[in-house]
């Protein structure tokens, strides 16, 4: 843990309003946390949210902030982010939020690579608006305004952010405090649009959606947390391993069929080809573990400093830098 | 030889450029202006292009005008009718005639009008003249025959040669109204500096086309002159267009309140020019976004204005319904935004090239909630300049978004401009935080005076601050869905907008203090009021105009204006917005309304004949 002048209560406002037990308050905490070991001054963060249960963030945060409207956070952070290229721009946004009503402005903004983090806060549901389905709800999944289940498929934020060409992908669980703190860190550090998914329960209208990888004993057999350089090891004493078989992946146990921590595949977050990051981002139980930490990691020019760039590439090439000099590039007349 | 011709002096007159879409007609009706400009006429021109890109050749849906009206004194309007048509194509004439003046004199390229392109413009008798009924004086040029004899040496292939036919005209009409040929020499060497050889050819037929006229007289009776009689302002001028202007004001506004200007847009006719003049200028710091939708162009200029930029999206059409919820963000975060609204036909994809007055009411009201939103409606394209100026500034000192509207006419028309001194313009002055105002300072904690909050931007120590869509306390800036305080904030947000009429001035009324009829307009329609007015007067009317920039909050003196006179007509370019608008802002008041809804300007004529028979009544 690096030393800052900040504690995590130093970031604090107000009494969150949440349910008692949701994943919000958890992933809260390591949000305060990891913004007092980054060390950016309250003063020059802002927290941009849509609308949802996760988007009241920012009101619990002192630092500046906006609780917008429904889907455009993305858009409005882009705005904000290229105004004042010197503030910290977290984006927090729900799975209905950033990939339904907002989806547009989420594959946009991460397109254009706008050096800002998006917190995806997953619940695969509608909270704030009393428990429908949402984008990322899977087929079938019954509720309030799919009464005999869904009859399509959920996107996978993975794919959308890939698709898009995200540079950046990392995933935690919103429970699990120190992974998610050095997600969050990972993700500040990165320049151009992060995005991480937080796997988080709503308590009231979708307990248990993330069961698989809920506790800790859970996620020590059920998913992996991978690390840059390191080789993708999981289960409960590392005995389980990735490999690449054909266009895919396989689980293996080392010691099993000859198999040593040599054939392991090592993560390698840096490398431009995506395939392999969302062949790990794609992975779901009961066959394979669920993908945690820093999935994908790679520098790419940003939207924020290209406009800059091109901006000072511009001025000091043409003559003009103010209003006069510009009406004088003009064809006129002189009336004596 | 010349010298022996009747030359007969006008006060203004109208010329009409018209022929293929690919024929140039935009850039000879442009010099034409510009010619006239420099000997000090006075300019106003419009461009009528058609909805196709590129329509295929010669056909009726293929033409493109341009009209010039040029005069001695002050012009207001592009003109009803035309003196002078050029008619490249027999498509040309065929749709242009109808702006023709029974005396008007049509110029052809009697080469482009063989049996053929007779065909493609839809003629069944031979002689396309007697069938429109034309008795016009018609001057016949075998404009192509003699480009291309004029350049067989240049080098040039035959449709680069092909594409000079516009520069003949033009010094066709150069020499029809004396105009100083060098002028348009000098034009285009500058506008072809880097192609010399082009710019040679142009050149070369531009003479050919002024020799032409001079030694043939070009079988006309006579030649006029538009003298310069009216002495203009002293000052540099220029041409300009609306939305050239416009994209000028945010930037002087800009640098005059020292912010940066962001734009966040998406294309969309006829708004787009707005985008693009302001992304050439990056070195004065522009920044521009073209965004993945009109939402995110809102949206992200709410986001810069929140940044502390001086924030813009601009639009038309349906462009504006998709902004309108991010301009409510703005209303209750009372964040600084301008809104730029290009006004085109509606509704839903409508009439995307031409121009009307429809989006008044949508932006005025055309939002959830209790939403009130400052106004203002630039009446010409040079206003523009002067429109998006003070939209700017009242956005930023009274930390409100508000709309601009301009039109597809006054977007796309241009005129004579005097070139603005910055220096003279008003301050802009946002009401930042200051470092002693920290302790206890909340989010809307306002200056008593206009109730407008104070602007903390983000960086700044001491201020930090959560503000969005939620109805917040007054107090104490934290959420709230009290009632007291629910009531209140929807009335300080309206007060806030009213008392912006403190710093607006009066609404003027030109001509007669004892008028028997006020005509009352809004925006772009300016030039065409004040000719009607011109002309009832001319006839001995008595007849005055009321012609708003600010409609909301309406000038101070609204009411007093509208009731002092025993007959009042609101003309605009929709069924009744602004009429309406104003019975309910002015208890009692008794309004005839002129609407007219084609997408084109208003006609004169039709204005004076309506006018007329409401005196009459």
């Amino acid at each position: 843990m690096s030393e800052t002048k900040y504690t995590a209560a130093d970031y604090k406002a107000g009494q969150p309003r949440w349910c008692p037990g949701c994943g919000d308050h958890a992933f809260l905490n390591s949000f305060h946390k990891a913004l007092a070991e980054l060390g950016v001054a309250p003063h020059d963060i802002a927290v941009i949210s849509g609308i949802g249960c996760s988007s009241r963030l920012p009101y619990y945060m002192n630092t500046y902030g906006m609780h917008t409207i429904h889907g455009r956070a993305a858009a409005i952070a882009t705005g904000a982010k290229v105004a004042n290229p010197n503030l910290t721009i977290w984006q927090i946004s729900g799975d209905g939020d950033g990939l339904a009503i907002g989806g547009n402005h989420f594959i946009h903004c991460i397109r254009r690579n706008v050096d800002i983090n998006i917190v995806l806060l997953n619940n695969r549901i509608y909270g704030l608006t009393k428990g429908q389905y949402s984008p990322t709800s899977a087929r079938g999944f019954v509720s309030k305004s799919s009464p005999y289940g869904t009859v399509e498929d959920p996107f996978r934020p993975a794919e959308l952010c890939f698709g898009a060409r995200g540079r950046f992908f990392a995933r935690c669980v919103a429970v699990d405090g120190g992974p998610s703190v050095e997600v969050l860190k990972a993700a500040a550090r990165h320049k151009g649009t992060s995005v991480i998914e937080v796997l988080q329960n709503c308590v009231i209208f979708n307990d248990g959606t993330h069961n698989m990888v809920a506790k800790k004993e859970d996620r020590e057999k059920n998913a992996i947390y991978l690390e840059h350089g390191r080789p993708m090891l999981f289960g409960p004493n590392k005995e389980f391993g990735l490999m690449q078989e054909g266009f895919g992946l396989k689980v293996v146990k080392l010691g099993e069929n000859g198999v040593t921590e040599q054939d392991i595949l090592v993560h390698d977050a840096h490398c431009e080809d995506a395939t392999l990051h969302l062949k790990l981002a794609l992975m779901e139980g009961p066959d394979f573990p669920i993908a945690l930490g820093v999935i994908r990691d790679v520098e790419a020019p940003t939207y924020d400093e290209s406009v800059e760039a091109q901006i000072a590439d511009v001025a000091a090439k043409k003559k003009y830098h103010n209003f006069a000099e510009l009406l004088a590039t003009n064809d006129t007349w002189e009336v004596k | 030889m010349a010298d022996e011709m009747i030359v007969k002096e006008l006060d203004d007159v109208v010329v009409r450029f018209s022929g293929d879409s690919g024929d140039g007609m935009q850039l000879a009706g442009n010099m034409f202006s510009n010619i006239s400009a420099t000997v000090g006429n006075d300019i106003s021109t419009f461009p009528d292009y058609p909805a196709d890109i590129r329509a295929p050749q010669g056909t009726l849906t293929g033409v493109s005008g341009f009209q010039v009206h040029i005069g001695s004194g002050k012009v207001y309007t592009p003109g009803d009718k035309c003196d002078v048509l050029v008619a490249m194509n027999p498509a040309a004439l065929k749709t242009q005639y109808k702006y023709c003046k029974p005396q008007s004199v049509i110029i052809i390229d009697s080469d482009s009008f063989t049996k053929k392109d007779l065909e493609k413009a839809k003629f069944t008798l031979e002689n396309p003249f007697s069938e429109l009924g034309i008795k016009n004086e018609v001057i016949e040029a075998s404009i192509t025959t003699m480009c291309k004899e004029s350049l067989k040496d240049s080098g040039l292939d035959a449709k680069s040669i092909g594409r000079t036919k516009n520069m003949f005209a033009l010094g066709l009409v150069c020499w029809l109204f004396h105009r100083d040929i060098a002028v348009g020499e000098k034009l285009l060497r500058e506008k072809f500096a880097k192609k010399p050889a082009i710019a040679d050819a142009n050149v070369k037929v531009l003479y050919d086309g002024y020799h032409f006229g001079a030694n043939t007289h070009a079988s006309v009776s006579m030649s006029y002159r538009v003298p310069s009689k009216e002495q203009k302002e002293k000052g540099k001028y220029m041409d300009i267009n609306g939305n050239k202007a416009t994209a000028y004001g945010l930037m002087a506004a800009a640098e005059k309140a020292g912010l940066q200007l962001y734009l966040g847009s998406y294309p969309i006719t006829p708004a787009t020019d707005i985008l693009h003049e302001l992304a050439k200028h990056k070195s004065l710091g522009v920044k521009t976004v073209q965004c993945e939708d009109e939402i995110a162009g809102c949206s992200s200029a709410v986001g810069a204005a929140f940044a502390g930029a001086l924030a813009v999206t601009s639009t038309s059409g349906p462009g504006i319904c998709l902004k309108s919820e991010a301009m409510n963000l703005a209303v209750i975060a009372e964040l600084p935004l301008v809104v730029i609204d290009v006004q085109r036909g509606g509704p839903s994809t409508g009439l995307p090239t031409k121009s009307e007055q429809t989006d008044l009411l949508q932006s005025l009201y055309g939002r959830n909630g209790e939403s009130p939103m400052p106004v203002v409606a630039a009446t010409s394209p040079t206003d523009c300049f002067d429109a998006a100026y003070m939209a700017c500034k009242v956005a930023l000192e009274h930390m409100t978004p508000v709309v601009l509207l301009t039109d597809a006419y006054i977007a796309n028309g241009s005129a004579a401009w005097r070139l603005p001194q910055l220096e003279q313009y008003p301050a802009i002055c946002p009401p930042y935080v200051t470092p002693d105002m920290a302790a206890g300072w909340t989010p809307f904690q306002r200056n008593p005076e206009n109730q407008v909050r104070y602007w903390a931007v983000p960086g700044t120590e001491g201020f930090m601050h959560r503000i969005g869509g939620l109805e917040k306390s007054n107090e104490t800036g934290a959420i709230s869905t009290e009632p007291e305080n629910h009531h209140l904030m929807t009335q300080l947000r309206a007060e806030k907008v009213e008392r912006i009429a403190d710093s607006l001035p009066a609404l003027e009324v030109e001509g007669d203090s004892d008028a028997d009829l006020l005509i009352v307009g809004f925006g772009g329609t300016y030039g065409h009021l004040h000719s009607a007015m011109d002309t009832l007067r001319a006839q001995g009317r008595k007849v005055a105009l009321a012609h708003l920039r600010w409609i909301n909050p309406l000038p101070k003196n609204t009411a007093e204006v509208l009731r002092k006179y025993p007959k009042v007509v609101v003309a605009e370019q929709n069924m009744g917005q602004l009429a309406g608008y104003l019975r309910m802002k002015v208890e009692g008041v008794c309004l005839h309304q002129f609407n007219q809804v084609k997408g084109q300007p208003f006609v004169v004529q039709e204005l004076v004949d309506a006018f007329t028979k409401i005196i009459e009544e």
